[in-house]
């Protein structure tokens, strides 16, 4: 594999999406133990494409991110249904519900950070308030853009998207379930913000879920002692985590908690029966996101261990992503910690 | 969803849908009314900023669009879209009494569980093609609307109605810049430019003029009229482009905030207010008398 490795220069041109398919072959080749189809962002633009083959009510937007989201492969296919408004993410939001009012089911998509931050009242009052089938697409989100630092984080866009009334609110893993959610999404009624990692996330679903359903919770692993709700970028260090800590006999259930609003309160309750403690990962502030959400539930419940994981609320350090992840324990090996910290505690 | 195929009339030429130009003055008259009246309900109310469109209202929805009461989600009617969400208060009693919903409706106006707030609700109000309120948003639904026409192929015009204070927002030109840059003649911006934001004269809070000059450099056509001349408006309206791909065109409506009611003619305590007692008899026998010429304001 060693002659398969990408050079920086690949690296950067993969970033930018601008590389050609055999530099991000590649590229996905030295990924650690991840098959070709594991780069959600990769394939946004394809799969729109796919659908709006079969669907005349779908456009594509983006803000000057067409390399970066592979919108542009959308474009190379249906060229009179994008629309790349430029630097302007708020007129691309509302501009996005006008279209919507006339019939058009619009995905619109630019960085987290500029998405669901930037674009927070846009969605709101535009999108979600008169029930616009507008798709907010940010991707990029967390701490995923690393050393671009603060401006480009996004470790509160859930926190104010989970706020707002009549919104659907998403996270994909990887490019399957992403997939999955795109075709879910095209007759969902009303507005959605669908929440992507960088576009180089590591397989969580080693094919498109069928049963993939908005507000349906998916148990991707059983265990007896602790319960694990996370989504996105943290489903695959959990169960990476889950791995290893099977090997000292603590078995861990781990669930995809896909669609943060509306939240499965089934799966949380059963949770509370079944395993008892529970814990929550998510690559966000630990304030206002899956953690919280997930106490709003619980505390109308019997007390059981809780703990919340995530980003603490501070501004995050500056470096490449693998050392924030490790920085803030959202790695395995860090959830791993924090697991046995809680069932530590809960057994003290 | 609509089919489209009901048979409509074709967009007025000459001056409206055979209506007179008295007939528009006593409309124009009906939105002041109408404004003081349902005001009153509420215990509040933006008089001054739906006094200075009120002709507009007049000439838009008696005159110029292409509507069919009857079939209010109709594909191809053209879209308007009141940006200064707060004249919504003038642009009910319009679709009341046009056939969208019945007037008596209004009598509940911005009571408890009533579907006309100050700010209209698309989702409540049959007639209104968008929710507005939040000021700078629009003309960014407006460009795309116009884009929804061009992308289905469709022949609708969109108006969107701004507030002068508006202009301020960054969004404003945000969407200015998309509509010329993607070419959308379809979509026609109409400032009520009546002088006045709440905290005072535009020009000394925030300078929005030269208007025409910047809607031009970001690649539009502009107009300028007397917002309360319904020969101008409908002049103006009249001379617009056939839709297209091509500049979009932006009329600049001279006005006066509070125009009809002496004391709130660009009067800064009336943005938002209520009229009682003696007062609101004085105002209503005022508006019954017609406009009035204006009186020179230093």
């Amino acid at each position: 594999m060693s002659e398969a490795k990408p050079t920086h220069q690949d690296q950067s041109e993969i970033f930018r999406g601008t590389a050609d398919g055999e530099t991000r072959l590649k590229h996905e080749k030295s990924v650690q133990g991840t098959p070709a189809a594991s780069l959600p962002a990769f394939i946004l633009g394809e799969e729109l494409a796919d659908l709006a083959d079969k669907d005349p009510r779908i456009v594509v937007m983006t803000a000057d991110l067409a390399s970066a989201n592979r919108t542009n492969d959308f474009k190379a296919r249906h060229p009179d249904r994008f629309f790349d408004f430029g630097i302007a993410e708020k007129n691309m939001l509302t501009a996005a519900a006008g279209m919507a009012s006339t019939g058009l089911i619009p995905y619109a998509a630019t960085f987290a950070s500029f998405c669901g931050i930037l674009g927070a009242e846009q969605i709101r009052t535009d999108c979600a308030y008169p029930r616009m089938p507008v798709r907010a697409i940010g991707h990029h989100s967390g701490m995923s853009m690393g050393f671009y630092g603060t401006s480009h984080h996004a470790l509160e866009d859930l926190g104010m998207m989970r706020t707002i009334a009549d919104l659907t609110v998403v996270s994909a893993a990887d490019a399957n379930q992403l997939r999955a959610v795109l075709r879910a999404s095209v007759d969902h009624p009303g507005a959605m913000y669908i929440r992507l990692g960088r576009g180089r996330d590591a397989v969580v679903y080693e094919t498109v879920p069928a049963d993939f359903a908005f507000g349906k919770a998916k148990r991707l692993r059983e265990g007896r002692d602790l319960t694990v709700f996370t989504m996105g970028t943290g489903l695959r260090p959990t169960l990476d985590a889950a791995a290893a800590l099977a090997a000292d006999g603590i078995e861990l259930r781990v669930v995809d908690m896909h669609t943060l609003k509306p939240i499965d309160a089934d799966e949380i309750r059963a949770a509370v029966t079944e395993t008892g403690a529970i814990l929550t990962v998510e690559e966000h502030n630990v304030i206002g996101g899956l953690g919280s959400a997930v106490a709003e539930i619980l505390v109308d419940g019997p007390r059981v261990p809780f703990r919340r994981h995530g980003v603490p609320d501070k501004f995050v350090e500056v470096g490449p992503p693998a050392a924030l992840y490790a920085h803030y324990r959202l790695d395995a090996k860090g959830i791993a910690e924090v697991a046995r910290e809680l069932l530590r505690d809960a057994a003290a | 969803m609509s089919t489209g195929e009901t048979p409509m009339p074709d967009r007025p030429q000459g001056g409206g849908r055979n209506v007179s130009r008295a007939f528009l003055e006593d409309r124009a008259k009906f939105v002041r009314k109408e404004t003081v009246r349902l005001s009153r309900i509420a215990g509040a109310g933006h008089y001054s900023s739906t006094f200075s469109a009120a002709e507009l209202f007049a000439a838009l929805y008696y005159a110029h669009l292409r509507i069919n009461p009857a079939e209010p989600r109709w594909a191809d009617r053209d879209r308007f879209i009141l940006s200064k969400g707060h004249a919504a208060i003038g642009l009910y009693p319009v679709l009341a009494d046009l056939g969208f919903f019945d007037p008596k409706l209004l009598d509940d106006y911005t009571r408890f569980g009533s579907p006309f707030g100050d700010h209209p609700d698309m989702k409540k109000i049959t007639g209104v093609d968008f929710s507005s309120g939040s000021l700078g948003h629009g003309l960014s639904i407006g460009v795309g609307m116009a884009l929804g026409a061009r992308a289905q192929g469709r022949s609708f015009r969109t108006y969107v109605m701004l507030g002068d204070g508006e202009l301020a927002e960054g969004q404003v030109w945000e969407a200015a810049m998309a509509a010329g840059h993607f070419g959308l003649r379809s979509l026609v911006a109409i400032v009520d430019r009546n002088q006045l934001c709440i905290d005072g004269r535009t020009e000394e809070i925030m300078a929005i003029e030269p208007i025409e000059d910047r809607f031009r450099s970001f690649g539009w056509d502009t107009r300028r009229i007397d917002g309360h001349d319904l020969d101008a408006i409908l002049g103006a309206f009249d001379g617009l482009a056939p839709a297209g791909r091509g500049r979009p065109q932006a009329i600049i409506a001279d006005t006066v905030k509070g125009r009809g009611v002496k004391r709130m003619e660009l009067a800064l305590n009336w943005h938002v207010g209520n009229l009682a007692g003696a007062d609101y008899d004085d105002v209503m026998a005022e508006l019954d008398a017609g406009l009035q010429p204006l009186e020179a304001v230093s």
